[in-house]
């Protein structure tokens, strides 16, 4: 809402107040100011000039050469606008005038030509190209014939005002107009302002003889009243009402429009005018549109309705969609003599859904979804009266043809004083809440500290005990409430184990060199399936989408977080950041139903994806690029923070390496991937070398256990033992470590790989694979003879189990 | 006899000092005090001296052994220290190349400043709380007090699933939740982060996902001045001691009253500059009273329990603290963005 302080001061004294001061206690009080802003950047020298006689410049095709009166003097003016005339009232810049962007207007010669000032354009004084009639948007601005030659342009233009836009929450739509912003700002700041009574002057010829109205649902349309007024001469509106349409950001268009539109600002209630011989009827029909039925409206668009439309029609045919736009075949036009003047109340609601339909939203339909007052709707239609018998020449008919079912009634909010304490925690006294109630403009009856309020009608938005609430504590001031703390039931704050173990994991990937990512969640369709892992994939039927996605890219809900994640490395890879590792701790969102009816399961996973050099230090020639060994490193680590044993098996998944991808189990379940994105991926993304991790940390998490027993540290010494084997090259070295561990328990604490070598040396299709074991016995120190039987156990389970060769 | 012992102590000790390494040192050993050493013959000779003579020379003898002996060790740790000298200058090396790289990652932005949060309210007793990012629409707006039909709930800005299910718009849903799990009878002091959506086209100040963290505190005779107090002492750990607080009037369907939370610009102290529009404030977060008709939705009696809520976005604070100027940098996850906050 644009609120011009020039009109507002007509409304209620604020000259004692900077503009800057008045939006700050506006906005503290209850209406946030968005911003203050002048018309027009600071301009003087500008006056009101005839043109006494305008002719072609000598020298110069383009170029008019006029003398004006500016009231003390007769000026030689130089002017190229293609619009100039003689007789006109012009705007001219003086010689010492400064016009927006300081340009400072001198005496000057134009082509052998002397020019004492300059003949402006709006734009020229700081208009706003938009809010310029479309008459003057390609020459100068030319006044109405009535305005006095010599008096200040720049006040005539109002272009000294300063707007103040209000920023207005849905519930404060009775702001939505200078009525009601002067009614907030009266209680702001303790002033004074009652809209004032209309005064409307009606011919004895009465409505209802020409007119009647009918309305088919009284809860969509509950008041509908048609005021008919004749021998209108359709021109220009007064200079002072343009200035306060276009300060209010609305273009002039011609008085009958204006005035409506002046009204709907004032009050707040749209009114439309039809043109009364071009309704061609006598008969109003309010009824919603038949399914398919048509209307070419105002913007000259040809409009399909439908059965939730309601519409104005003449008895036949539509002639508006109501609160929305009205029809272009009864459209007020220049020799429009007779208009039927609407001003109805039609439900929030049904106004909404028209709107919305047909994709318009307009002044009038942005009041009427909210709830006009009640109170006002009549009284806007006689104000219009007023003002176009002012200034339309207007015959308005007496009384009014309507339909009237309309609730105007009062509503009651009682408060007591010590709730309203209890409640801010003040010590607010009886008498300054009568002191609020009185500046809110709001009647009440007080019996001890017991306050039954009545809330006025425009006010629609206080209803409860709390809106009162609200009221009296804005009124008093959120800046005078004094700082307390809760007082109530205290308890110990903190993580759950949960979300501890959310941060020990995002701390360990940290530690690990991992940089946290977050990426959307809404993804393309093709990608939200895409690596999923394969615990996922068996649960979920398909991913879950969206009714109405904005963007394909952004249409379903992914089902892992590895796609996005890869779609962030390319994108730093196409930078030239070649080296980067980082992980994810974020939801997928499976759903086991083919079509979604229930919520999804959300499952938290914790995912990761590294690619280029893993480790660098040029001036000692090393450098070692990410590996499958590296992510399984940091996986590993994983499982040792959290306690969990993993153990990984081969696996071939799609999009990913067939001979570098294994699956992760904790135990007999799976609980993720690891492995090399697909070659044929990488390409895609443009990426070398890239592997990936994707881990179900929403089950690690439940399987995590934070007691373990303290482990005495070994007072006994250990024994080291090698193993060297040779074996087929398909044996995998973790199954050899589990047999061996197996056939050395209980001695065996510990065995590690430490070489693994094919080639030279070695029969074709073998490898050879070295091991080193830990013997310890925590009780006591071992006897070789022990170690050697237990040695000599593990050597025949190996060569047993996997065909190996000790070497 | 003890002329040749003196002879032989003045010949040894030239020696010692004359031996350049500790191989000539080696040699002087052997050669003097060996075995079959001069000093080793002249004791071997003692045996044709008279019994007056042989303590005396004996003495001597031992002396003069002594004597060379010690020289040798005195000048071998000498040339020890200076061979390990040499050594360890050789091994000197250039301090000022780089050390080796340890690689270490960091939190996202985001995550920092919501844990940050999380730790600033637990500090005043509040749980964390987790809620569903697929709601139903009465969590994420019935019980909020936006029945059907509310035009804040307008399907434009929401990314609807079935007519039923949504992806939540904001964190609130979370405070219907975990009140309905109270019966009505217990307190409730919680915060809750998490990712929210909106059908917002992406620029550089919207985002169809960002973060949100909502706090609720539902009690008995929980007042006004306890949600400005408890946003007080969040504002100044958050932004720093200097920084002042003020409520101003709002609008929220879940709250009343509503009031919005501006703190003092960092940046002109309040004086009004083009950070804060001239208006010396910025704006924080969103904050209210608990409306009746939440607490009575989810089981509260609202004459008898009271509370507060707010709302604030990870993001904008963010952009606030750290000057961030584009809300995309938070989900493109450039490296270059990401690793300027790990200190943060």
């Amino acid at each position: 809402m644009l609120v011009s302080l020039n009109w507002l001061q007509e409304y209620i004294d604020v000259s004692a107040y900077k503009p800057e001061e008045l939006a700050e206690i506006i906005t503290k009080t209850g209406i946030e100011v968005e911003s203050v802003e002048p018309v027009a950047e600071d301009v003087t020298g500008v006056v009101v000039g005839c043109v006494v006689s305008c002719e072609q410049h000598p020298n110069a095709d383009k170029l008019s050469l006029c003398q004006v009166d500016v009231g003390t003097e007769t000026l030689q003016i130089v002017c190229g606008a293609p619009n100039i005339a003689e007789g006109q009232k012009v705007a001219v810049a003086t010689p010492g005038a400064v016009l927006p962007g300081n340009f400072k207007i001198k005496k000057t010669k134009l082509r052998g030509e002397v020019s004492n000032g300059m003949i402006c354009s709006l734009q020229e004084l700081g208009v706003d190209e938009k809010d310029v009639p479309a008459e003057f948007s390609e020459g100068i601005y030319v006044f109405p014939e009535d305005a006095e030659t010599g008096v200040n342009a720049i006040s005539l233009l109002n272009l000294d005002d300063i707007i103040i836009e209000l920023g207005l929450t849905p519930n404060r739509s009775d702001a939505m107009s200078m009525a009601g912003v002067a009614y907030e700002v009266a209680a702001a700041i303790d002033g004074q302002y009652q809209l004032a009574d209309e005064k409307v002057t009606p011919v004895e010829d009465k409505t209802e003889d020409h007119l009647s109205v009918q309305v088919e649902d009284p809860e969509a349309n509950p008041y509908y009243g048609a005021f008919l007024i004749k021998d209108v001469q359709v021109g220009p509106s007064p200079l002072w009402m343009q200035n306060r349409l276009t300060a209010s950001g609305v273009r002039p268009i011609n008085n009958v429009v204006d005035i409506t539109n002046y009204v709907l600002l004032e009050y707040g209630q749209p009114l439309h005018a039809f043109d009364y011989n071009r309704f061609e009827s006598n008969e109003i029909v309010i009824r919603f549109a038949k399914d398919g039925e048509i209307i070419k409206t105002l913007d000259d668009q040809e409009r399909k309705l439908s059965s939730n439309h309601l519409v104005i029609t003449n008895g036949e045919e539509p002639h508006a969609i109501a609160g929305v736009m009205g029809g272009a075949k009864s459209e007020v036009q220049e020799d429009t003599s007779a208009i039927i003047l609407e001003a109805a109340y039609f439900a929030p609601s049904v106004v909404r859904e028209s709107s919305k339909d047909h994709g318009l939203r307009s002044e009038s339909s942005s009041r009427f979804e909210k709830g006009v007052d009640p109170n006002r709707v009549e009284r806007a239609g006689k104000r219009a009266c007023e003002l176009l018998e002012k200034y339309a020449n207007g015959k308005v008919l007496s009384g009014v043809a309507s339909f009237d079912q309309l609730d105007r009634s009062e509503k009651q909010v009682t408060i007591q004083t010590s709730r309203i304490n209890d409640r801010l925690g003040t010590e607010i006294s009886n008498e300054e809440i009568q002191d609020i109630l009185r500046r809110l403009q709001f009647s009440y009856e007080q019996e001890g500290e017991e306050f039954k309020v009545t809330i006025p009608t425009r006010r629609g938005d206080v209803v409860l005990f709390e809106d009162m609430l609200e009221e009296v504590a804005r009124i008093y001031g959120y800046d005078r409430l004094p700082f307390t703390l809760p007082e109530g039931s205290s308890q110990a704050g903190g993580l759950s184990l949960y979300q501890q173990l959310k941060r020990k994991t995002k701390a360990y990937f940290e530690g690990a060199g991992l940089n946290e990512t977050i990426t959307y969640s809404l993804t393309h369709e093709s990608k939200a399936t895409m690596l999923m892992s394969p615990e996922i994939e068996q649960e979920a039927k398909a991913p879950v989408g969206l009714a109405m996605p904005m963007s394909e890219d952004h249409s379903h809900l992914r089902l892992s977080i590895l796609p996005e994640m890869l779609e962030s490395l390319s994108y730093n890879v196409a930078r030239k950041q070649h080296d980067i590792a980082y992980y994810e701790l974020g939801t997928v969102f499976v759903s086991e139903e083919e079509q979604v009816t229930a919520q999804p399961n959300e499952v938290l996973r914790a995912a990761g994806a590294l690619t280029g050099t893993w480790h660098t230090n040029p001036w000692q020639q090393e450098k070692k690029d990410v590996d499958f060994f590296v992510v399984k490193g940091v996986v590993e680590g994983l499982s040792e923070h959290l306690n969990i044993p993993f153990t990984y098996e081969k696996a071939k998944l799609s999009h990913m390496h067939p001979g570098r991808t294994a699956v992760v189990k904790a135990g007999d379940e799976i609980v993720g991937f690891i492995g090399q994105v697909h070659p044929k991926l990488q390409k895609e993304l443009g990426l070398k070398e890239t592997y990936v991790f994707d881990l179900n940390a929403e089950k690690l998490f439940t399987k995590y256990s934070k007691e373990e027993a303290f482990q005495t540290i070994p007072r006994y010494p250990s024994v080291s033992r090698d193993i060297a084997l040779v074996v087929d090259r398909e044996e995998a070295a973790g199954d050899i470590v589990s047999t061996i561990s197996e056939a050395g328990a209980p001695l065996v604490k510990n065995v590690q790989v430490f070489d693994v070598y094919q080639g030279e040396n070695l029969p074709e299709g073998k490898k050879s694979l070295a091991f080193n074991l830990l013997y310890l016995d925590p009780n006591r120190t071992l006897k070789d003879k022990e170690v050697e039987e237990a040695h000599d156990n593990i050597l025949s389970a190996v060569q047993e189990n996997h065909n190996a060769e000790v070497r | 006899m003890k002329e040749r012992l003196e002879q032989l102590k003045q010949e040894a000790l030239e020696k010692v000092t004359q031996a350049e390494n500790i191989q000539s040192l080696k040699d002087v050993r052997v050669e003097y005090l060996g075995k079959k050493g001069p000093i080793t013959e002249v004791l071997k000779g003692m045996g044709k001296l008279s019994k007056e003579e042989r303590p005396v020379i004996g003495q001597l003898a031992n002396e003069v052994r002594e004597e060379v002996a010690n020289a040798i060790e005195t000048k071998q740790s000498r040339l020890e220290d200076e061979a390990l000298e040499r050594q360890l200058e050789e091994e000197s090396i250039d301090v000022t190349l780089p050390g080796r790289p340890v690689q270490v990652g960091g939190p996202h932005l985001l995550t920092s400043i919501i844990e940050e949060i999380e730790d600033l309210f637990i500090g005043m007793g509040f749980e964390i709380k987790e809620g569903p990012e697929v709601e139903t629409d009465y969590y994420n707006f019935e019980a909020l007090n936006l029945p059907k039909g509310h035009p804040a709930r307008d399907m434009q800005d929401s990314f609807y699933i079935t007519e039923e299910l949504l992806l939540r718009t904001h964190t609130s849903p979370v405070q219907a939740r975990t009140m309905g799990k109270k019966n009505g009878s217990e307190p409730v002091k919680m915060i809750c982060p998490g990712k929210v959506y909106r059908r917002d086209t992406d620029d550089a100040t919207h985002s169809h996902q960002f973060t949100q963290i909502e706090g609720l505190l539902v009690d008995k005779n929980v007042r006004m001045t306890d949600l400005k107090g408890v946003l007080n002492t969040f504002a100044k750990q958050m932004f720093g001691e200097d920084r002042d607080i003020r409520l101003r009037p709002s609008f929220f369907p879940f709250t009343e009253p509503s009031v919005e939370m501006d703190i003092s610009c960092k940046v002109c102290g309040g004086e009004g500059c083009s950070v804060c529009k001239r208006t010396g404030w910025i704006e924080i977060l969103g904050a209210g009273m608990v409306h009746p008709n939440v607490l009575e939705m989810a089981g509260y009696d609202p004459k008898e329990y009271t509370g507060f809520a707010f709302g604030m976005g990870p993001e904008r604070i963010a952009m606030l603290k750290y000057g961030v100027d584009d809300i995309r940098n938070f989900y493109t996850n450039d490296i270059r963005f990401l690793e300027q906050y790990h200190k943060a």
